[in-house]
């Protein structure tokens, strides 16, 4: 039902070594699986459970998501950059979908 | 400067001068006058309510012929409502209500010498003011944005031309195009407004520009009605509406209205279409009067609504620091009474009553989907404080909803009749 839309906002460059910092948010609703509906029904859970980021191959940052964390999770982090790569984000939801964006960090 | 008298009063307040003939003696003087400044939802509820008294002489201080209600302004936005349908004139308050009507704007008010200086010359004095002047904007807060930047990228806050302006953007913006909605800082004018004028824009986008997209920067971390908004918006409008929070994106810091771009701390977004909502505080005469205080809004007796910096001047409406009620034109209302029948009470003796101050809000996630809120506030311990409230629930039925929007068009017009006279 909901087309989540991710974001993520990074430096355009950054330097060799530094710590920089990353923010991610995707627009979701977290649906909990506690609420029902207007007929009594249960509203099925859907999350966004799993976040990952990764720097060319490597996973540098994951988080494990549950009911308890509010709509449109907003995740802030460091990371510290030694050549030019690809971050990649990936927003993993219940039922298996996954939503991703990339973002090329050039090094100086 | 001259001294006020009867004959300098406009055109409009013949049939009010008849209407103040019952004699009621005051301090063996001759009838109270209370002056009014400012004919927007609490001016003209007061001035209502104290002319439907009888027993004192009311005079409304108003630079324009119509006030168009904010309320109801993002359905004009959307395409749903017409401006003239949301347009009063306050002839019925003149004519039905004793009021005397005064087109002018007050610049000065001199609290010891108890009057009121307009901008014609003209010296009025009273035995109590209301002050009711609404809103003005923090200009500055945001780079680059000012009065003239506002002519470009409006904030359609106060409802009028830059409603008009807003809506002929919005109609000439091509499919396809981001239309950047700033959201301001607490406390502001209609909390859940922002969020309803995203709502209300993707109803006319999801129509006739169905590739557009709605982008919220908001200077706050969450907002009024936060759950019922973002469960419309999957609901009715996926994948249109983004709402970026402070900690996301910094907040916004300027504006280039040449670029037609919104500058955050983090990044800069084009906008097709800016709609740029400012901080704001009490309106102007307000802060001139020495009313407010350094929030920029005034502390008013959550009683008598009488300022806590200046005796003898009331306030009423948005411009008051008004505890746990929400600037609204509903609150605005139920404080005007509450005001009037104080003033009421000090000048001729009438009965006070304590205060019963309510908040009952419309808001539209699309034209058969509303939600709606309604809350009792009393006064406690020299503060206004919640003692109930409701308000809709995600997950009601669309049959529920349809009939929230339907008693909306009811509220609003019982609503404005209750204000601008015609009712009874």
């Amino acid at each position: 039902m909901t087309t989540p839309i991710p974001r993520v906002m990074v430096p355009g460059s950054v330097t060799r070594n530094e710590v920089f910092t990353v923010k991610a948010i995707i627009q979701h609703q977290m649906e909990t699986g506690l609420r029902t509906d207007s007929a009594g029904k249960t509203i099925p859970r859907k999350i966004i459970n799993q976040f990952v980021c990764r720097y060319g191959e490597l996973e540098v940052f994951r988080a494990d998501l549950h009911e308890a964390v509010s709509a449109n999770p907003f995740l802030e982090f460091q990371l510290l950059a030694t050549e030019n790569g690809r971050l990649e984000f990936s927003w993993r939801e219940d039922g298996g979908a996954t939503y991703s964006l990339f973002h090329d960090i050039v090094v100086t | 400067m001259t001294d006020w008298t009867r004959r300098q009063i406009g055109g409009l307040a013949g049939g009010a001068l008849l209407a103040v003939a019952a004699p009621h003696i005051v301090r063996g003087q001759g009838r109270a006058k209370v002056v009014v400044i400012g004919g927007g939802i609490g001016g003209a509820t007061v001035a209502r309510y104290l002319g439907d008294m009888k027993s004192i002489d009311v005079i409304l201080i108003e630079p324009n012929s119509t006030h168009v209600t904010c309320f109801f302004s993002n359905l004009y936005l959307a395409g749903l409502r017409s401006l003239a349908s949301l347009t009063f004139g306050l002839e019925t308050l003149a004519e039905g209500h004793g009021i005397t009507i005064i087109r002018d704007r007050a610049v000065a008010i001199d609290p010891a010498g108890r009057a009121v200086e307009l901008r014609g010359g003209t010296r009025l004095s009273y035995d109590r003011l209301v002050v009711a002047p609404g809103i003005a904007f923090k200009f500055g807060e945001i780079e680059g944005y000012d009065e003239a930047a506002a002519k470009i990228m409006p904030h359609a806050w106060i409802a009028g031309p830059q409603s008009e302006l807003l809506r002929r953007q919005l109609e000439s913006m091509d499919d396809g195009g981001v239309f950047v909605i700033a959201a301001p800082p607490n406390p502001f004018r209609c909390p859940p407004a922002p969020y309803e004028r995203a709502s209300l824009a993707a109803y006319y986008f999801k129509q006739f520009k169905p590739k557009s997209k709605i982008l919220i920067l908001d200077a706050k971390d969450k907002f009024s009605g936060q759950e019922l908004f973002q469960d419309a918006w999957s609901r009715h409008y996926p994948g249109m509406i983004e709402w970026l929070p402070s900690q996301f994106t910094g907040a916004i810091k300027a504006v280039d209205v040449a670029a037609r771009s919104v500058v955050t701390e983090g990044e800069t977004f084009r906008a097709a279409v800016a709609n740029i909502i400012p901080a704001q505080k009490a309106g102007l005469i307000g802060e001139k009067a020495g009313l407010t205080d350094a929030s920029g809004w005034c502390p008013v007796d959550p009683v008598t609504f009488e300022s806590t910096l200046q005796p003898g001047i009331h306030v009423v409406g948005d411009s008051i620091i008004g505890g746990d009620m929400p600037k609204s034109a509903f609150s605005a209302n139920s404080q005007a009474k509450a005001c009037a029948f104080a003033i009421a009470a000090s000048l001729t003796g009438s009965p006070q009553f304590p205060p019963h101050l309510f908040n009952s809000c419309y808001t539209f996630l699309a034209p058969d989907d509303a939600f709606t809120n309604a809350l009792t506030f009393a006064p406690e311990g020299g503060r206004i404080k919640t003692v109930k409230m409701f308000i809709s629930k995600v997950g009601e039925s669309a049959e529920v909803r349809r009939r929230t929007a339907h008693h909306a068009v009811g509220w609003y017009s019982a609503f404005t009749a209750d204000v601008f006279g015609g009712g009874s």
